[in-house]
């Protein structure tokens, strides 16, 4: 899926790195291990949580990128640690369920 | 590859902002050495959740990687409490963390499970009071 058919729905912003091309996929979630074990490579992660560990998950699992819901701020050492490891983070105001509800829409034409 | 490359790691048990950083390193380790993107997928969850664990419950330890031609052990090792109950620790969903880990978003009982399903072998030692060694393998072939 195409960033650019998302970025103005979900008002997206980059808190850290660009904003991809595209992804393929979404996971959902803020319980590390089960993120840890569901984000596939090129996957786009939606979660709540903004701390360095976000960051780990995100790297080890090779994340497309992380948004962040509901506008929440990247805790400042995870922003150092996203941008040594090359981690594109990117904000949006909306819940997470309006995220997935605005790409789902988008994913089906709607 | 025929030599055999051995990483050791020591886990600081004080600092949930490092934890992972050792899987992130051996991840590295492994595309430089050309390894599929699922074997290193297995290896870095697998990894990471007992980098967790172990800061999370024992206050640090130690982690060894070997990598050879047929496998890719992993071997971690602490001092902290020891599992009372392993069969119980092993269950999905089962977890001990308190509040303020669960709030940094772990404690999810999914620590032990994941790296057993993603390793091809799995043993663990512990002693109450004494300490817990989790050895992992991963095969190659």
């Amino acid at each position: 899926m195409l960033f650019s058919d998302l970025t103005d729905k979900l008002s997206l912003f980059p808190v850290v790195g660009e904003i991809p091309d595209s992804f393929e996929g979404v996971y959902a979630g803020d319980l590390l291990s089960r993120a840890m074990s569901r984000v596939e490579a090129g996957n786009l992660w939606i979660t709540i949580m903004n701390n360095m560990n976000v960051v780990a998950v995100a790297s080890l699992t090779e994340a497309a990128a992380v948004i962040l819901a509901e506008g929440v701020q990247l805790m400042p050492e995870a922003e150092a640690a996203a941008r040594e490891n090359n981690i594109t983070v990117l904000s949006s105001d909306l819940s997470v369920y309006e995220i997935c509800r605005v790409i789902g829409s988008v994913d089906k034409g709607l | 590859m025929g030599e055999v490359l051995k990483f050791h790691f020591d886990v600081d048990g004080e600092n949930f902002s490092s934890a992972g950083e050792a899987s992130v390193v051996v991840k590295k380790k492994l595309r430089q050495l050309g390894f599929s993107p699922d074997i290193m997928r297995r290896v870095s969850i697998a990894m990471y959740e007992g980098e967790i664990n172990m800061v999370i419950h024992a206050d640090g330890g130690t982690a060894d990687v070997t990598v050879d031609d047929n496998e890719i052990t992993i071997v971690l090792k602490d001092r902290g409490p020891g599992i009372p109950d392993v069969s119980l620790a092993m269950q999905e969903g089962y977890s001990t963390a308190c509040d303020n880990i669960r709030s940094l978003g772990f404690g999810a009982g999914m620590g032990l499970p994941n790296m057993k399903k993603y390793t091809d072998f799995m043993q663990i030692d512990s002693e109450v009071g004494v300490g817990t060694t989790v050895t992992m393998k991963i095969k190659l072939n």
